[in-house]
């Protein structure tokens, strides 16, 4: 486990040491290919094999089912967005930009894998600000005026909301010292084993100040605002890597924050604001959805959708919640991939990101298209795929718990969020045939594989769940619940 | 904890000081040329260095000398330094379009203020040390905090921006000082650094904007909505 853990660090950062050093596009290209597929084969194995922390580095470092999880659906989205990359980025004929968007990009995924393993809050702070920097340059690499003023938006939003997420942490450091003494090592465990003595105003503050910080991150509704524009502004692997796996690694941040709370019981305050930002965002979604002429936008406003639901699971908590919740990740991670590689294709192919110039996509596209569709329709939460599966596990508790409403409003939401995206859909494929016939490029086998590595898993997980991964939620459930149940 | 004994004198000087930084980040409010945003917030690091020096030395902290010196050293000097070549490369001199006057945002700092005041004396009521220092470090940090976002929200500049989101992270650095002065060294080194990494970013990002987009101003930047 320690090896693969090693392995895990270190492969991105070869990539990015040998992108900058050897500075030959395709050598950086498939450098950060093997880096993925060497991240992934870490990955995969860590969640099954930890069953109790590991712990690294002076205790910096710890590797806990939940991260491994985490790291694992970054893992995965790295692998696609890489093999993704090496066809997508070749169309734009910026050979001699590309080692440096490789070490970027390598860079990135190497922030978020060590986000996931930070043990110390204030670390965890720092590893997520890094994220931001460093895709940052991501966002705003294609150097138009929109990629510019996307990438602009983005630091400044997120920096600005991410320091509330410091002034939390701040405001529960001192709740702790005034237990501890003075100086203590701030890990998400003593934290937690310190919540219960810690006085509960100062603990609601912090958690109210942390959940709007890292929300921010998140993409929650009402600091979604940077999410769009960065999501459907940067090159579409970038575009993939942000909403599948940046999300997350933030999520992953409330989530703890929320398990330390949840050791004091101090009532349902916490839960019920994540209920609340995740229904609000939900209804973002859907208003933005059903109104949307941007494909990228679509997609990025489906993941503010999406995070809203996962919100919603970690909010309704109880083994089933977080178990969906933690399901709802992969599958999210795995679809909104394929979606992201799907618009990147026929943006290229149409020269255009909106969609009332996209039609007969089918025509253009007959296999990939065909990927694109079917991606759609799981995207939606419709069955066979997984985000049923997910997304209902994610109700049911909601209809087993306290917030009946919320699990209400939500399936209404979801419904009306079906129609309005499978219309885009319809109209892509089935409208008018375009005045024009489209003469951009035609994307590559590159760019067809990591579809069908997104949508097969998809299908398998739809139908079924499989049971070694149930014990593997059911264990972090009992981690983020602790004993106390 | 280090606040709740302090000696006299220096709970006055902490006072003054933290008052001061406060006072501070209204004339950073107030006024509309970009050069007084930036002295405002050097004086302001300079104040919180002397802060951290003077928390070290009566609390016994060692480190926070070295710690005095860095932010001296970054904040004090090299962000101004930035931003002032910034400045020179943008031909920027003050904002030109304001949302609100600056009369009108003062008014609003100052219910931001009586606000933070509230928050404050209640949070360090209910946890059972009502000193003037504990209310005041709390009513500052909130302050500072949301001044900065006022000032994120009514100025347009890209260099008002930054220095509203560094105003941001001084509230939070000033008002760690007073009320946990033990916090581990490492996480503040790593903020102070990371602070010179974000200014960085912002540094190629406003040549860029400037090349690209035109000009420095957010209110050009209206090409994504919806």
């Amino acid at each position: 486990m320690t090896l693969c853990f090693i392995v895990l660090l270190i492969a991105p950062l070869v990539a990015v040491a040998g992108a900058l050093l050897i500075r030959r596009p395709r050598i950086a290209e498939y450098l950060n290919l093997v880096a993925s597929i060497t991240v992934f084969a870490a990955a995969v194995p860590l969640p099954f094999l930890v069953q109790t922390p590991l712990f690294f580095w002076h205790d910096y470092l710890f590797m806990d089912a939940f991260g491994c999880w985490v790291a694992l659906c970054t893992a995965v989205v790295y692998l696609l967005a890489s093999i993704y990359a090496v066809g997508y980025m070749r169309l734009l004929n910026e050979d001699n930009k590309l080692p440096g968007f490789y070490a970027l990009f390598a860079g990135f995924a190497w922030t978020m894998l060590l986000a996931v393993f930070v043990n110390n809050i204030g670390m965890f702070w720092i590893a997520i600000e890094l994220t931001t920097l460093v895709s940052t340059f991501l966002v705003g690499f294609e150097r138009a005026a929109e990629s510019i003023e996307a990438a602009w938006k983005y630091i400044i939003v997120v920096s600005a909301g991410i320091t509330l997420a410091l002034l939390g942490t701040v405001l529960l450091y001192w709740g702790g010292s005034l237990i501890l003494g003075p100086s203590y090592d701030m890990t998400w465990q003593v934290l937690r084993e310190v919540a219960p003595q810690m006085n509960p105003v100062l603990l609601k503050l912090g958690f109210l100040l942390v959940l709007a910080g890292y929300g921010t991150k998140v993409g929650l509704a009402p600091m979604h605002t940077w999410l769009p524009d960065a999501h459907s502004e940067g090159p579409t692997p970038v575009s993939a890597m942000l909403s599948g796996a940046l999300l997350n690694t933030a999520m992953l941040g409330i989530v703890r924050f929320l398990a330390i709370v949840d050791a004091a019981n101090i009532g349902s305050l916490p839960h019920t604001t994540l209920v609340v930002l995740g229904i609000f965002s939900v209804f973002i979604g859907t208003l933005f959805i059903v109104r949307q002429e941007g494909v990228k936008r679509l997609m990025a406003y489906s993941s503010v959708e999406h995070m809203g639901i996962l919100a919603l699971g970690f909010g309704f908590g109880g083994v089933l919640g977080i178990a969906g919740a933690l399901y709802h990740m992969l599958n999210h991670s795995l679809n909104k991939s394929l979606m992201f590689f799907g618009a990147g294709n026929s943006m290229r192919r149409y020269g255009t990101k909106e969609m009332p110039a996209i039609r007969r996509v089918l025509h253009e596209f007959p296999v990939s298209g065909l990927l694109w569709l079917a991606g759609a329709v799981a995207i939606t939460g419709a069955p066979p795929f997984g985000l049923f599966l997910s997304e209902f596990s994610i109700l049911r508790a909601g209809f087993a718990g306290q917030n009946l409403w919320a699990a209400i409003v939500t399936l209404t939401l979801l419904i009306i969020i079906f129609i309005g995206f499978l219309r885009h859909f319809a109209a892509m494929y089935f409208g008018r045939r375009p005045e024009a016939t489209p003469q951009g490029a035609i994307a590559s086998a590159w760019c067809v594989v990591p579809m069908w590595l997104a949508l097969v898993p998809l299908l398998i997980m739809g139908l079924w769940w499989p049971d070694g991964l149930m014990r593997v939620f059911d264990g972090i459930a009992h981690q983020l619940i602790g004993p106390r149940l | 904890m280090l606040a709740a004994h302090l000696d006299p004198l220096a709970a006055s000087i902490f006072s003054l000081i933290t008052i001061a930084s406060m006072l501070l980040s209204f004339v950073m409010l107030g006024s509309r040329w970009l050069k007084d945003y930036m002295y405002a917030f050097g004086v302001q690091s300079w104040l919180i260095a002397l802060l951290s020096a003077l928390v070290g030395y009566y609390g016994h902290y060692p480190e926070l000398y070295f710690i005095a010196i860095l932010t001296i050293l970054f904040r004090g000097l090299f962000l101004p330094y930035l931003v002032l070549r910034i400045l020179r490369r943008l031909h920027v001199k003050r904002e030109l379009h304001l949302v609100l006057q600056p009369s009108t945002s003062l008014i609003l700092g100052a219910i931001c203020v009586v606000f933070s005041l509230v928050v404050g004396f209640r949070v360090s009521t209910v946890i059972g040390f009502p000193e003037n220092v504990v209310v005041l470090a709390l009513t500052v940090m909130f302050t500072m905090k949301l001044v900065g976002f006022l000032i994120l929200s009514v100025r347009h500049e890209a260099v008002s921006h930054i220095l509203g989101l560094m105003l941001l992270e001084n509230g939070i650095f000033l008002g760690s000082q007073i009320l946990i002065p033990g916090m581990p060294l490492l996480i503040e080194l790593v903020v102070l650094f990371d602070l010179l990494v974000a200014v960085a970013c912002f540094g190629v990002l406003v040549r860029y904007l400037l090349a690209r987009v035109g000009s420095t101003s957010s209110l050009e930047l209206k090409r994504l909505i919806g």
